[in-house]
């Protein structure tokens, strides 16, 4: 029982930092329109740059926090070098344009960091475990990331639902004419919204970089997921990414942890494991294949 | 009383709270020409919508030379002789004029699923095509891209895309739309040359091509057929001039 | 029917392709004369490369379908013939036709599903259907998993000698040429017509009495069956199958070959592939050039590079040739 507690918990916490990934990619894709395969690259110089603030300041927060404002004036760049260019074309330039990025972004990695991953160590306040229920003891780490996405998805939250950039953003997901109606400068907008979804995606790769590796491509697979999450809640849907993310953080853990034992049920012990953690990911495609045959716009996307 | 060729029992179709087809029945007998004129929002769109099956109504039925089409997708009404044409106009703008038509052809002449022979050396297909460009006066423009026709032509164009397969029924959705006083004319010349051939469903703003062409007219207000009618009877209906031809009731 | 071509010739389209195919077929012998073998491995992989790219082609080119799973028929095809030969199915015979059908109902299954959906959820769903293949192949822990798995080579009851680099080559090349026949041969077909057609505006083809979803289909189904081909060729080429040949970025790479090169033009995913391998091996030693071991690092221009194409190049390749003439 306790065993499945925390299992569920890592399926949470897992969910919160793929939702942090994409938030941004649903919000520059609801109100941009724009296929941004490069989002993967923005967490991925998070986790890098943070590595390099830690060695500078010593300290695995300071380190963390200079590494967002950092990503956010990356994201910024970015959006004003090459993806404001990209919003008028169609899919096929985005998908070509931000492919390209991505290359280069890898390979910058490479240049300037090593072809070597780095490791971020738990920060040593962290290191221990939390009792989170009576006899139940959690990584603090994983818990403070836990406690840290719950506080930014709410964060979000309250952005999009209470305030006017909020309000805004809504109106430009669901259609995107209406923002130039709103009389809203688009350009800063746009600029804006690229950057806050960068710093997302930086602080989900830099919460995550102690409990995976920083290596070259660590966005790159896990784009992959934030695209199936946002494909599964409908384009431009912060509750859907929300709701999707969950739902895939749970089917991971799920696959990872209890689909082994399922498996070992009717195949040999090592073609169990060998199988399961493959199988897990593809549970992840099977379900968003499901969604989309009984929902051709995701779950909470904008019915055509 | 002939029986009708198009009709619509009941139909009704909603977006969120607006009801954008209030139980609309409306008949289109064989070969007449009836028009439906509306102010915009009207819901005029939505009903042409239902009719091709682009939009699925809520509720009611539509059939069609005698049967029921309200489930079947656009391409199967087609086939049963339900063409139309579009408001925007839709041609294929990077293949020529004939090819256009050509391939409207093609959808009703065997099947397409042939994947070698070139479908430019099917006499079959470039002469029936050479035929509908004539007929609507295009005759000489086969070998123009679609892109480099002026509006007008485009629009005609249509039509014999529309025309190609033969069919018992035209939905033409503005088919003046954007055009000049000139332009205007042809194509009333060139539907009222197809009259008592094909009924006709004409969606139009230009009234005097409505009150020229048609031989009933249903008025559309805020989904709601108001009234049907001769062109003579439409005119003096006193709802409709202060609904829809925008003067003060007597 | 000669003059036409002579016609065709004289322009520098036409030029263009004659000295390409004239390279294509002299190429075993220059890298036999000037002793560079390296040069016919990379040249074979860019025939089969360029087989890939004509079958996405025709439906990301003619039919306006953004695949970006094209690779994942690299892999079914490269695993069956893989799988096959494990289980001792050495016959090319066998193999290939039942690596080309297994494409094919692959493309079929997931055209079926993806062709419901539009726009980016099309392109995200042929993603993760190519995603779901890839950890498929990983999982296969009996045929390498991660790893992958050495194969033998197709045998073709002695007719051709596969291990041949040359034989190899010469098979690559007139199976490329078929691919390219069928292609033009398709493209200006009723259904080629019906296809560009509801790449231009699917509701007017609807309107038409088309039910366009069959066609789109159909058209996956056929690149499927091509992308299969490539695949066993690539199985062949390196006796050898992987996950790797399957990932998202060949995928990727397949798409960045078709818009370079000039999509819904015939030659155009061949110039790609030309540009894309010869780039991929130049800018290397170029950039070595400049600076000592910058080379490592080419695709750090190569990633802008990119951008620059989608952004101002639309017309890839072949739109820098004139006029087409189709």
């Amino acid at each position: 029982m306790d065993y499945i507690f925390i299992q569920i918990l890592n399926g949470v916490q897992l969910g919160l930092l793929m939702f942090l990934l994409a938030a941004g990619l649903t919000l520059t894709f609801g109100i941009m329109d724009l296929v941004n395969l490069a989002h993967g690259s923005l967490y991925m110089m998070g986790a890098y740059l943070a590595w390099t603030f830690i060695g500078w300041t010593d300290s695995f927060v300071l380190g963390a926090l200079l590494s967002l404002p950092a990503t956010f004036l990356l994201g910024v760049a970015v959006e004003a070098v090459v993806m404001r260019r990209l919003y008028a074309r169609d899919h096929l330039d985005q998908v070509l344009a931000t492919f390209g990025l991505i290359l280069f972004f890898n390979e910058l990695v490479r240049a300037v960091w090593g072809p070597a991953g780095k490791s971020i160590a738990v920060p040593a306040f962290l290191g221990q475990t939390v009792e989170i229920l009576p006899g139940i003891p959690y990584p603090a780490y994983r818990f403070a990331i836990i406690v840290a996405g719950g506080v930014v998805a709410l964060l979000l939250a309250w952005l999009v639902a209470r305030t006017r950039m909020g309000m805004v953003i809504r109106a430009g997901a669901s259609n995107r004419r209406m923002i130039g109606a709103l009389g809203v400068d688009i350009e800063l907008l746009f600029s804006l919204v690229f950057g806050l979804g960068a710093v997302f995606a930086g602080l989900a790769g830099v919460m995550a970089a102690p409990i995976a590796s920083v290596k070259i491509g660590m966005g790159d697979d896990i784009l992959i997921l934030a695209f199936v999450i946002i494909v599964i809640g409908g384009i431009g849907s912060i509750k859907g990414a929300f709701v999707a993310a969950m739902m895939v953080g749970q089917i991971d853990i799920f696959g990872r942890t209890f689909l082994p034992d399922l498996l070992k049920t009717f195949l040999s012990p090592a073609a169990a494991s060998g199988a399961a953690p493959a199988l897990s990911q593809m549970l992840i495609y099977i379900v968003m294949a499901g969604v989309l045959v009984w929902r051709p716009t995701g779950l909470f996307g904008q019915r055509q | 009383m002939t029986e009708a060729l198009l009709s619509t029992q009941a139909l009704v179709k909603r977006f969120g709270g607006l009801l954008a087809t209030d139980n609309v029945s409306i008949e289109v007998r064989p070969g007449e020409i009836h028009a439906l004129i509306g102010p915009n929002g009207a819901g005029k769109t939505t009903l042409v919508g239902q009719l091709t099956g682009n939009l699925a109504p809520d509720s009611g039925t539509i059939r069609f030379a005698g049967r029921d089409v309200t489930r079947l997708p656009t391409h199967a009404r087609v086939r049963l002789g339900l063409a139309r044409s579009f408001q925007i106009t839709s041609v294929l703008r990077e293949f020529t004029a004939l090819d256009n038509v050509a391939l409207a052809v093609q959808a009703h002449r065997g099947h397409s699923f042939r994947f070698l022979a070139d479908a430019r050396a099917d006499t079959g297909l470039r002469e029936a095509a050479r035929d509908g460009l004539a007929a609507v006066g295009l005759g000489a423009r086969a070998d123009t891209l679609a892109s480099a026709l002026s509006h007008g032509e485009q629009r005609q164009l249509e039509i014999a895309m529309a025309l190609a397969g033969d069919p018992r029924m035209l939905l033409l959705d503005e088919p003046m739309a954007g055009m000049g006083a000139d332009e205007s004319q042809r194509m009333v010349e060139l539907l009222r040359g197809l009259k008592g051939r094909r009924a006709m469903l004409l969606i139009e703003h230009d009234m005097d091509a409505v009150f020229a062409l048609a031989d009933r007219i249903t008025v559309l207000v805020y989904g709601r057929a108001t009234a049907s009618g001769t062109p003579a009877e439409i005119r003096a209906h006193a709802e409709v001039r202060q609904a829809y031809l925008g003067e003060e009731a007597p | 029917m000669i003059a036409p071509v002579i016609a065709a010739l004289r322009t520098p389209r036409g030029l263009v392709a004659l000295a390409v195919l004239v390279l294509f077929a002299v190429l075993p012998l220059l890298t036999q004369a000037f002793d560079q073998r390296y040069l016919l491995s990379i040249g074979t992989r860019i025939v089969i490369w360029s087989i890939a790219a004509v079958s996405l082609n025709m439906i990301l080119g003619y039919g306006g379908m953004v695949s970006f799973g094209h690779a994942a028929f690299f892999g079914i095809g490269g695993y069956a013939v893989g799988i096959l030969s494990a289980s001792g199915v050495s016959d090319g015979w066998v193999q290939w036709p039942v690596a080309i059908l297994a494409a094919a109902a692959w493309a079929a299954l997931i055209g079926a599903l993806s062709l419901r959906t539009r726009g980016v959820y099309f392109i995200m769903i042929t993603l993760a259907f190519a995603q779901l293949v890839y950890y498929v192949g990983a999982s296969l822990e009996a045929y390498g998993g991660d790893d992958g798995l050495n194969i033998g080579r197709s045998r073709f009851s002695g007719l051709i000698d596969l291990r041949d680099k040359a034989s190899f080559y010469w098979l690559c090349l007139v199976l490329l040429l078929a691919t390219l026949w069928f292609c033009s041969r398709l493209a200006v077909s009723r259904f080629g017509f019906v296809l560009r057609g509801a790449k231009a505006n699917d509701q007017r083809m609807s309107a038409l009495g088309f039910p366009v979803f069959w066609y789109r289909l159909t058209a996956f189904v056929i690149a499927g069956a091509f992308g299969g081909l490539a695949g066993v060729l690539l199985a062949n080429e390196g006796a050898y199958v992987s996950p790797a040949m399957m990932s998202w970025v060949k995928s990727g790479d397949l798409i960045v070959i078709v818009v370079l090169g000039g999509m819904g033009t015939l030659l155009g995913p061949v110039y790609g592939a030309i540009a894309f391998f010869t780039l991929e091996e130049s800018l290397k030693p170029l950039m070595d050039l400049v600076h000592k071991g910058w080379g490592e690092y080419w695709q750090i221009v190569f990633g802008p590079m990119l951008v620059l194409v989608a952004l101002y190049a639309k017309g890839g390749i072949s739109s820098l040739l004139g006029r087409r003439h189709d």
